[in-house]
């Protein structure tokens, strides 16, 4: 009888997880939808901004600006962007990985690496290994186009004052629902915009800058640098409810085959039991019959 | 009318407002400007400031923040972190704001950069409850 005590309560173990996946999975899914839909309106501001930054870099000299001052890479820093909460699958432990073996192979070309964290996973991982300049933590669950202002304005001063050469984001580009693939991107100095295609000759107009090209050439790539970092705090946040979603599915799948497979067990042990005490009272009357 | 001019107001978060108007003024770098049909194509930065167009005779605010705006015969597009309709305002956030941010001031040295982003923010916050008291 004990072991059919256990097998119960088992179970109903395995079926109050998956009352838990199932839920995580739900929450995982507004919230990918609405991570979804902000991605979906930051489009329009994506694509204007990128016309007019062309348009401005084909009349502009943009090589000369100091955030495109191509150095020997001897001091570098990386952004990591992790999501704050875990149980998303291998979303975050995949990102850690190619950021680590990107550190280890800049490191082997001799350069000095320091980390900016974005997001509690990454942070917790890189804190006693890797020299942390500063971090963001917990701001995933809610932010704006301030937190990419914000970043921006603390990783911009330092370029400029050459306390180092070359700076990269590591971080998750959201593919679809399903598929996330970590991705390096070399954010300065900025790979120079536009320049190469052509733009057609009634789509160049000869504008008035106003207050001068040079001053709003400067406003707009600080305005570049913040739309690069929102958009990947955008995937990230989409990448990581698709994620734990997809995570969530396959628990809840998993804890239904384990409760088909224990009340197989289930109710063999408990037939085996009646048996066992049907054959007991046969016996029983048998042996009291013969005496 | 033909005297119409396309204006989008386009934000991070969402589209904020795509229309027909007779007349805009945005807050310039360089000073406040207003735009009506057939301007000559300009590019401008947009500091923090109050926005306004007259839409079939209404006049509309909008406290905006940062960005620029482009200026073509026919059309206005300006792209701002952020946008807000006078209406939509929320006037207490805007009042917490400004005390935090003067609060701030007042401890900070005017060196720190930290004293340049507090004022930033109360900047924003008085144009917010100035356009707000327009409504």
């Amino acid at each position: 009888m004990a072991a059919l005590k256990d097998i119960k309560r088992k179970i109903s173990a395995v079926q109050k997880t998956r009352q838990i996946t199932k839920a995580m999975n739900m929450v995982a899914a507004s919230k990918f939808k609405s991570a979804q839909m902000r991605m979906e309106n930051f489009r329009p501001y994506a694509i204007k901004f990128m016309d007019v930054m062309s348009s401005l870099a084909l009349r502009v000299d943009a090589s000369s600006h100091p955030l495109l001052a191509v150095r020997p890479a001897k001091r570098i820093r990386v952004i990591c962007m992790t999501s704050d909460r875990g149980l998303c699958g291998g979303f975050n432990t995949n990102l850690i990985k190619t950021t680590e073996k990107f550190i280890a192979a800049k490191k082997q070309d001799g350069a000095e690496v320091t980390l900016v964290s974005v997001g509690r996973k990454g942070r917790d991982f890189f804190r006693k290994k890797e020299k942390l300049v500063s971090e963001w933590v917990d701001q995933l669950n809610r932010f704006t186009m301030n937190l990419g202002v914000q970043i921006g304005d603390a990783i911009i001063p330092p370029f400029l004052a050459e306390e180092y050469d070359e700076l990269y984001l590591i971080y998750n580009e959201f593919r679809n629902v399903s598929i996330q693939r970590p991705s390096v991107v070399r954010l300065f100095p900025l790979p120079t915009i536009g320049q190469q295609e052509e733009v057609e000759p009634e789509k160049r107009l000869d504008y008035i800058y106003e207050p001068s090209e040079e001053y709003l050439l400067d406003k707009m790539l600080r305005m570049y640098v913040h739309v690069l970092l929102y958009r990947a705090l955008l995937e990230t946040n989409a990448g990581e409810n698709g994620a734990r979603m997809a995570a969530m599915d396959n628990a809840t799948k998993n804890c239904e085959e384990l409760i088909t497979s224990l009340s197989l067990k289930y109710n063999k042990a408990r037939q085996a039991a009646i048996t066992a005490e049907l054959m007991d009272i046969v016996g029983g009357t048998e042996a009291l019959s013969k005496s | 009318m033909a005297d119409e001019l396309m204006v989008e107001i386009v934000t991070p978060e969402r589209m904020v407002f795509t229309g027909k108007v007779e007349e805009i003024t945005v807050p310039g770098s360089e000073g406040e400007f207003g735009v009506l049909k057939g301007h000559a194509a300009l590019l401008s930065g947009v500091d923090i400031g109050a926005l306004s167009f007259t839409q079939e005779g209404k006049k509309r605010n909008f406290a905006v923040a940062d960005g620029y705006v482009e200026v073509t015969a026919t059309k206005v597009t300006v792209l701002v972190e952020s946008a807000e309709r006078s209406d939509m305002i929320d006037k207490e956030r805007a009042q917490r704001a400004k005390q935090l941010a003067e609060e701030k001031m007042g401890k900070l040295a005017k060196e720190d950069p930290e004293y340049d982003k507090a004022k930033a923010s109360l900047d924003k916050a008085l144009i917010r409850l100035n356009v707000a008291d327009k409504n």
